[in-house]
């Protein structure tokens, strides 16, 4: 099973004796992500987007590019800068609503989302700064990360080099072959994070390809695993500050979480994966975000995929 | 100078050269004791492959990767459509026994599709060497470009002495009046001996040996078209997608038309055998082009002569 012991760590230092997250921090944070599904709430109409998918990623996004990355606007060049690749690229509402709440885009251009006048669609593309590779594909990201962990690995450096996969995604055999790869060449400096959402497109995981129990397929592909509640700040700190989990295998941290969580109405629901709702719908749903109280949706649910 | 020894002075004077390969060290086995950590050896991973090189890519590098040609263009097809492809990034593909030199392995590792797949992808430049002194000559521009590039290695040793490579443009070995073959990659050795053996048969015919397919040099074919010969255009692909196809394309779009006659594959996958049995079967060989040109002129074939020896191929796989 996953490790539950802290490795030693290596490099950085100062991760090492950063004190555990503050309740004031734990606050700042929830404030940020709520305003995240905010965004993905509102980019859940007028063609809709993957807002389950969204949902259940939001507070990982939140944790990683407000604590943990050495990512901002103003070093998006920097080759010395942190990477974080989003494989599962549908959840891309996620990771704009992060920008947008961070600088690195103005919000107007979420207001021209699916608009051929700008590149605001539903997988994520480098015409949007802060997106290291365009995906959409699933299963492409953890190869190409892997390629970025070698290089930075040839160059001696010390960043971090992260890839967000879905759970679904897992089927992918590309995936596998990818981490077979990094633990051969000790590419310790690479990690896979799952956003655990127990559901793929239209089916829950385990009643279509079940992925239990998937810490020790990572262990047996040569990883060092953790699992955590993917919605727990002080568990996302408490795990991504350990970073790199070994000197010589790649890190894996398997993040459960709820698809569609923070709307009670379309929370663990195999049918909410895309959504497209009405106007009024959004307003309800935006007063659900805060209220936590479930509205009654009368759109109909989509099969897209 | 031969590929190996190309390609080690190249990225020993340049830190961007990437070498990979899926474990198909046949034309680069002595680079990883020279390159240390810029050798990556993926194993039997295309799609790996091509996905680590489009991230080394993203870093400047420039990866030069190799792999069975059928399993780089076919398995890992999405990966370069995707990564490589949507990614503009400088990837530089090595095709290993592409067409009749995957000669003995069978149906699974002929890739007689591969020029098709890859021109198909926007900004991915294609190339095939008549020889292994052509692919040579071709490299230093395919490698310095910014574009990704596929190549049809050939390693085989060539008699005809080249000249100097620009992307984009054919050689024009000859010009004729009668006939013009238009070829590339293996079987330019073929249609030398084709152009021979229809010369002593007192035909006038010219031959162009394309390198470069994409880009093409379209000004090259609209010259030959213009002039009025027979054109037969000879490959070893599937007659879908590739030299003919280009040919078609580039008359229609000029709203022309004219005599052309392709050998290539029809339909189906080419019997596996040695070399020269493959050639001899499928009809490809210097004799065999010259009597189906003969023919297809309406004459009688009876007195072309046999060509030289096919000389079989080094590699097996």
């Amino acid at each position: 099973m996953a490790s539950e012991n802290k490795q030693p760590k290596t490099n950085d230092q100062k991760r090492k004796t950063k004190p555990f997250m503050t309740s004031e921090n734990q606050q700042k944070l929830e404030k940020m992500a709520l305003k995240v599904r905010e965004h993905i709430v509102r980019l859940s109409t007028d063609g809709g987007c993957f807002t389950g998918a969204s949902l259940s990623c939001a507070d990982l996004l939140v944790y990683l590019y407000s604590e943990l990355l050495n990512v901002r606007p103003d070093n998006l060049q920097d080759p010395n800068r942190d990477y974080l690749f989003l494989s599962k690229g549908h959840d891309v509402p996620a990771l704009y609503g992060t920008f947008v709440e961070l600088g690195f885009i103005d919000k107007a251009r979420l207001d021209q989302h699916l608009s051929t006048d700008d590149h605001i669609y539903w997988h994520p593309n480098r015409n949007v700064p802060g997106v290291e590779f365009h995906s959409g594909s699933l299963g492409h990201l953890p190869s190409v990360a892997l390629g970025v962990a070698m290089d930075c690995k040839m160059r001696g450096q010390d960043n971090k080099i992260i890839v967000i996969t879905g759970d679904g995604e897992l089927n992918e055999g590309t995936v596998w072959e990818s981490l077979l790869v990094a633990s051969a060449h000790k590419i310790n400096n690479l990690t896979l994070v799952v956003d655990r959402n127990h559901f793929q497109a239209n089916v829950a995981t385990e009643d279509l390809i079940p992925l239990e129990p998937m810490a020790p397929k990572f262990e047996a592909f040569g990883c060092e695993v953790r699992r955590i509640d993917g919605h727990d700040f002080a568990q996302l700190e408490d795990a991504f500050a350990a970073l790199p989990f070994s000197d010589s295998k790649p890190s894996v941290i398997i993040c459960d979480t709820v698809r569609g969580r923070g709307l009670p109405s379309i929370e663990a629901r195999a049918d909410r994966w895309f959504c497209n709702f009405s106007a009024d719908e959004i307003e309800e749903l935006l007063k659900e975000l805060h209220s936590q109280v479930a509205t009654t949706l009368t759109s109909e649910t989509l099969t897209v995929r | 100078m031969n590929y190996e020894e190309l390609i080690k002075q190249t990225a020993l004077a340049d830190e961007r050269i990437v070498v990979m390969t899926a474990e198909n060290r046949a034309l680069i086995r002595n680079l990883p004791a020279v390159l240390g950590p810029r050798f990556i050896d993926t194993g039997i991973t295309e799609q790996t492959l091509i996905g680590a090189a489009a991230g080394l890519a993203l870093r400047g590098r420039v990866p030069v990767v190799h792999a069975l040609a059928t399993f780089l263009t076919l398995r890992a097809f999405e990966f370069i459509r995707t990564d490589v492809g949507i990614g503009k990034l400088p990837v530089k593909l090595s095709g290993f026994v592409p067409g009749f030199l995957s000669d003995g392995n069978g149906p699974t590792h002929q890739a007689i599709e591969d020029v098709s797949l890859m021109r198909g992808i926007p900004g991915m430049t294609v190339f095939a060497p008549a020889d292994e002194a052509d692919m040579v000559a071709m490299l230093p521009a395919i490698w310095a470009s910014p574009q990704p590039a596929y190549l049809r290695v050939n390693t085989r040793p060539g008699t005809y002495e080249h000249a100097p490579f620009e992307i984009g443009k054919a050689e024009i070995v000859a010009e004729g009046t009668d006939i013009t073959i238009i070829t590339y990659g293996m079987l330019f050795e073929q249609t030398l001996v084709a152009r021979e053996l229809l010369q002593a048969q007192g035909k006038s015919v010219g031959l162009i040996n394309l390198r470069s397919l994409k880009p093409i040099d379209e000004a090259a074919l609209l010259d030959v078209v213009r002039r009025g010969s027979l054109i037969v255009t000879v490959e070893d692909h599937f007659i879908t997608g590739g030299l003919y196809s280009i040919l078609a394309e580039i008359l229609l779009r000029h709203q022309l038309t004219a005599r052309v006659l392709p050998l290539a594959l029809e339909e189906r996958w080419y019997r596996p055998g040695c070399l020269s049995a493959v050639l001899e079967y499928e009809g490809f060989t210097g004799h065999h082009i010259a009597r189906r040109i003969t023919e297809h002129l309406g004459e009688s074939a009876q007195a072309i002569a046999e060509g030289p020896a096919v000389l079989e191929n080094e590699f097996a796989e």
